[in-house]
């Protein structure tokens, strides 16, 4: 009976439901297309730096030498996965992005829902959000040193910009596509305006806020690798910088990657986290199929 | 004809010279004019009309959804909006079962059925969802509590739908083409399901529809309305005695209701295609 299959499938735990999508997606092409496309974009620039030496591509590092300098436990510029160095760049800059990823959504996700939910609110606070937002991260550093004082709080206030735009833009378009008829339902039932907000616009805005909670948290890597190049003395985009300096173009390569790397693990972990909070969503793209 | 209706003594519904004007943008709308129209405690009344011919409109004042421009609504006695106060507040005596269903789906059904006596305060939730998985039962809704309305079938989530507004002991139900969206077989099924709830539960039914055989077949009364602006065009009494299944059908008075009502309703549709309404 139709019945006894939904209900067995209400008592599914999180993580049978995550390890049953797993073995579904090795037994899919996904990971094998992924890892297709990893091979033709690094066997390209193999081939265009190291092999043909093509044009300008010449006087790129290529991959070869990148990864025998990552991995060389004595590099000639200093910084591999050998040297301690390495992580601290790494770790500096992950607690950096963490505060202001924090303050983003922590500051982003009310105003968003205010935002969404007020008119009144949004008449008066939205033209200024929309008049600051397209300004640059560069253009905020000189004001960012001059108002915060320290290393460390000039950078998070700049990494948190960008991140709380996106945060607070999402939430609000998420309010605004709540069907009107969920809060008109929840009326009907007896609820408050309050009780509204809490069982009906939050929830309904979830799917949205983590939208934006991805863009965020990328967003909040590529404003960080900005900010440390002005101010900071240890970080990834420091480290770019620095290297930049020094002309050692091999250790800029070895920051590059190690941002995306770090910074796609860091948007994984928000989808993951969406997908936990969101089951009721997640059970229904399973059921469509995804 | 019917005992039910004879015990019911909440739920009359006065609707006296209602208009409702809207400001569109191709200048003032009337949706509805001079309309009135009393519904009897405890009866089922379909409002008939093609789409887009104001009967939402006229749902929406009872619900508390919209203001109204003229007239007045009553219910048991009380006003809801008039002169003084357009607009009624939406409560749970009045519930809508809306068009395209509006179970929150980040909630299970239970929580869903639930959810009125908590926002109340009336009850518990531990309490509630005991009344919601009894009334559930009732429902022929066993095995699906815990599920999200999304893993369910349409048929059931407007079964569960219809739970969650009976559980809050409305005066009224509320029903805007409750089961457009389904298909003609699990229509057929939501409509004996329909009415074995109704007999259980003390409640009179406001349903909006633009089938003529799903109203003859569930309704006491059929208000058969014009389109814009919605007046009631004529109402018919269905003496069919209640309860009814789906032998009715085919039944000779059933044909002949039909027949007596089909030119009124499709002469209103040929009007309503011809101002060049919008499917709504």
């Amino acid at each position: 009976m139709a019945n006894a299959r939904l209900s067995s499938a209400g008592e599914i735990g999180a993580w049978t439901m995550f390890t049953y999508r797993f073995s579904k997606w090795l037994k899919s092409p996904t990971p094998y297309l992924m890892l297709v496309g990893f091979g033709i974009f690094f066997g390209a620039w193999f081939l265009l730096s190291e092999v043909f030496k093509f044009w300008r591509f010449a006087s790129l590092p290529g991959p070869r030498e990148v990864l025998l300098e990552w991995f060389n436990p004595n590099p000639t510029y200093g910084m591999s996965l050998y040297t301690p160095d390495y992580y601290i760049h790494i770790w500096s800059s992950m607690r950096r992005v963490l505060f202001a990823f924090l303050i983003a959504t922590g500051l982003g996700v009310p105003f968003g829902l205010f935002l969404g939910w007020s008119k009144n609110f949004r008449d008066f606070t939205f033209p200024v959000f929309e008049t600051l937002r397209p300004i640059p991260v560069l253009a905020w550093v000189p004001l960012a040193i001059v108002m915060f004082k320290g290393d460390e709080t000039p950078v998070i206030f700049l990494t948190t910009l960008a991140s709380f735009y996106a945060t607070a833009l999402n939430t609000m378009l998420g309010v605004q596509s709540i069907d009107e008829s969920y809060p008109r339902a929840a009326a009907c039932l007896g609820a408050s305006r309050w009780q509204i907000f809490r069982h009906i616009i939050v929830p309904g805005a979830l799917p949205f806020i983590f939208t934006g909670l991805q863009i965020s948290v990328g967003v909040a890597w590529f404003s960080l690798v900005a900010a440390e190049m002005v101010s900071g003395e240890y970080g990834l985009g420091y480290l770019i910088l620095a290297s930049y300096v020094n002309v050692q173009y091999v250790v800029i390569i070895i920051g590059m990657i190690s941002v995306g790397v770090v910074g796609y693990a860091s948007s994984a972990l928000v989808r993951l986290a969406g997908d936990y909070l969101m089951q009721w969503r997640v059970r229904e793209l399973a059921l469509g199929g995804r | 004809m019917n005992i039910r209706q004879e015990f019911a003594t909440k739920g009359a519904i006065r609707i006296e010279h209602v208009d409702k004007v809207y400001h569109a943008r191709e200048g003032e709308v009337q949706a509805v004019a001079d309309c009135s129209l009393e519904i009897r405690p405890g009866e089922i009344c379909m409002i008939v009309g093609p789409s887009g011919c104001g009967k939402t409109t006229l749902l929406n004042a009872i619900a508390g959804f919209h203001d109204i421009t003229g007239g007045a609504i009553y219910l048991d006695g009380e006003l809801l909006c008039g002169p003084d106060r357009p607009k009624a507040e939406p409560g749970p005596d009045r519930v809508v079962v809306f068009q395209n269903g509006a179970l929150f789906p980040w909630k299970t059904n239970l929580e869903n059925v639930a959810f009125g006596p908590v926002v109340q305060g009336k009850m518990g939730r531990k309490e509630a969802e005991d009344k919601a998985r009894g009334m559930m039962a009732d429902a022929g809704l066993v095995g699906v509590e815990h599920n999200y309305p999304g893993e369910v079938s349409s048929g059931m989530r407007r079964r569960v739908e219809i739970v969650r507004a009976l559980m809050n002991d409305p005066k009224v139900l509320l029903l805007d083409e409750p089961f457009r969206a389904l298909d003609s077989l699990t229509k057929s099924v939501m409509h004996e399901a329909l009415l074995e709830i109704y007999y259980k539960n003390k409640v009179t039914i406001f349903f909006i529809t633009h089938d003529l055989e799903e109203a003859i077949f569930l309704g006491h009364r059929v208000a058969i309305m014009t389109t814009r602006p919605c007046r009631p065009k004529k109402i018919l009494e269905v003496d069919i005695p209640h309860p009814r299944n789906y032998s009715v059908l085919t039944s000779p008075r059933f044909r002949e209701l039909m027949e007596e009502t089909v030119s009124a309703v499709h002469e209103e549709a040929v009007k309503a295609f011809e101002a060049g309404e919008k499917e709504m």
